[in-house]
């Protein structure tokens, strides 16, 4: 662990691995963050207007409850648990290979501190990175319900909007960006750990990039709990 | 010189190697041979102290490796350079990539320098416009030459190769053992090459540790191994029809 978190060798090669990891790890995730944010966005609003159509609740509600379980959960904890998917396995399976394929001696007989040369930049450039995937969530998840508005009769367009704006919070976008980087955190350092202390061959690889999956998604849970507890009493 | 001075090194109560002792010296070839599993890459291993032995001297002209803090190993290994049994080479990186790495992180060369110097490095080992090439898209041979680029790249003082020519044909065996010959010879380097490929033996070891089951057996050089009385060395050796009739034919020939 204290290998990790030294200071790098060189700031030049850092930063521009650092940066390298932004593109593979953070930018490379936008289509898939926003693809799956627009579906789950008009469905959440879908199903918010067929569960609390009564005459007793306003109709702007149904912007309201989206707007709030995006800026909540979906667009930290679910995105991050779907992300663990993507980029954990991603890490764990190229540190691993690394590994067995002794490319990870090599950095050692060099004379690199290996840790914080491959997993240092990956967690930094995983963790600054996510305020804009979360950022991007929002606002897809939000354009998906206000498709649903737009192209069904569902619900008219200036409900959703002025539920959009009711009753705002600011504290629940800090809550949700904030939970996003313990989140990345946790992906990007579970997953290298897996990867970087893989033994054997291939196969281990293969169960270390599950692992990398499980162990992350599990942690997240954990923490959800425990940063919610502790943000929103 | 490297000297080795009793190393045991045993995993999960398994005694790899027992008390090895072995002098590796400056400006020759020094090879380390043994059957399969015998423990040959364990001792090299342990060497460049990538596998810490329970018990033993490393001795780098009179340094010891056992006695190094992180930051000691770190400035002992910008000297070492290391071809790995599978080559190691960084896949994500070109071949220009893989052999400039060292000097980007080790030296404060600009990119033009850098580049010079592993183009050179390049045409040492004959690769030459193989460099926007990445290590998926070489053979075998290839590969294990742009790891002897990498690993004299940065004009180390001990080079270490585990196996180079395994599983190469045999022009291409002896190409590389030659070239591992001349890059020490020229650069006065202590080279250690772990093999078991005969032709090696026989060809290029000027220090030959043979290592049976762990145990060191014997040391000599390549004259030598052909009088050997040692029986389990006379067995590695010759094991083959054909080197039992090359040694015959050796020793006919002295005699007359
Ligand atoms: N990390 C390890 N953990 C447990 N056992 C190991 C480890 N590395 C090597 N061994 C054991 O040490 C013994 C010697 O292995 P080593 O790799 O040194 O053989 P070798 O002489 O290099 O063989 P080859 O010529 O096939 O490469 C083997 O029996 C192997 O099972
Ligand atoms: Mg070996």
């Amino acid at each position: 662990m204290s290998r990790v978190f030294t200071i790098p060798d060189k700031w030049k090669v850092f930063c521009s691995r650092t940066i390298f990891e932004i593109t593979k790890l953070g930018v490379d995730s936008i289509p898939l963050v926003m693809i799956i944010s627009v579906f789950i966005g008009a469905v959440i609003a879908i199903q918010m207007q067929l569960n609390i159509s009564s005459p007793l609740i306003p109709s702007y509600s149904v912007g309201l409850a989206t707007r709030d379980i995006v800026l909540l959960e979906f667009s930290n904890s679910i995105l991050c648990l779907i992300l663990a998917g993507k980029v954990g396995s991603n890490i764990a399976s190229e540190i691993g290979t690394m590994r067995v394929t002794e490319q990870i001696d090599a950095l050692e007989i060099m004379g690199v501190n290996s840790c914080n040369f491959l997993v240092l930049p990956k967690v930094v450039g995983f963790v600054l990175f996510m305020p804009v995937l979360v950022a991007f969530c929002i606002a897809t998840s939000l354009f998906g319900g206000f498709g649903v508005a737009v192209f069904t009769d569902l619900i008219s367009v200036s409900r959703y909007v002025y539920g959009l704006q009711a009753l705002f919070q600011e504290w629940y976008v800090w809550y949700g960006f904030i939970k996003s980087l313990f989140f990345a955190f946790i992906i990007s350092s579970i997953s290298s750990f897996c990867g970087y202390y893989v033994r054997g061959g291939a196969l281990e690889v293969g169960k270390a990039s599950t692992n990398a999956v499980v162990s992350s998604s599990i942690f997240i849970l954990l923490m959800d709990v425990v940063l919610t507890k502790l943000l929103l009493q | 010189m490297i000297e080795v001075k009793h190393i045991t090194k045993s995993f999960d109560g398994k005694t790899i190697l027992h008390n090895v002792d072995a002098t590796f010296y400056t400006g020759k070839t020094n090879l380390i041979i043994g059957q399969s599993g015998s423990g040959k890459t364990v001792l090299m291993k342990s060497i460049v102290g990538l596998v810490r032995p329970e018990e033993g001297e490393i001795l780098y002209d009179g340094r010891d490796l056992m006695k190094m803090d992180q930051a000691q190993i770190k400035h002992l290994r910008e000297e070492i350079g290391m071809l790995f049994q599978g080559s190691a080479l960084f896949d994500s990186e070109t071949v220009l990539g893989n052999v400039m790495f060292p000097l980007n992180m080790f030296t404060d060369m600009s990119p033009a320098q850098m580049k010079e110097r592993a183009q050179f490095c390049l045409e040492r080992v004959n690769l030459k416009g193989a460099d926007k090439k990445y290590p998926a898209e070489l053979s075998g041979g290839m590969q294990k030459r742009v790891a002897i680029a990498r690993a004299i790249a940065l004009n180390p003082k001990y080079l270490f190769c585990d196996e180079p020519n395994s599983g190469l044909d045999p022009k291409t065996s002896i190409l590389i053992d030659e070239l591992l010959s001349d890059i020490t010879h020229e650069y006065n380097i202590t080279t250690i090459i772990n093999t078991h490929d005969m032709n090696s033996v026989l060809g290029i070891g000027e220090n030959i540790v043979f290592i049976n089951k762990g145990y060191r057996e014997w040391v000599g050089d390549k004259q030598e191994i052909y009088q050997t009385t040692n029986e389990a060395l006379n067995e590695f050796v010759f094991a083959t029809d054909l080197f039992q009739k090359v040694k015959q034919y050796i020793i006919q020939n002295a005699h007359r």
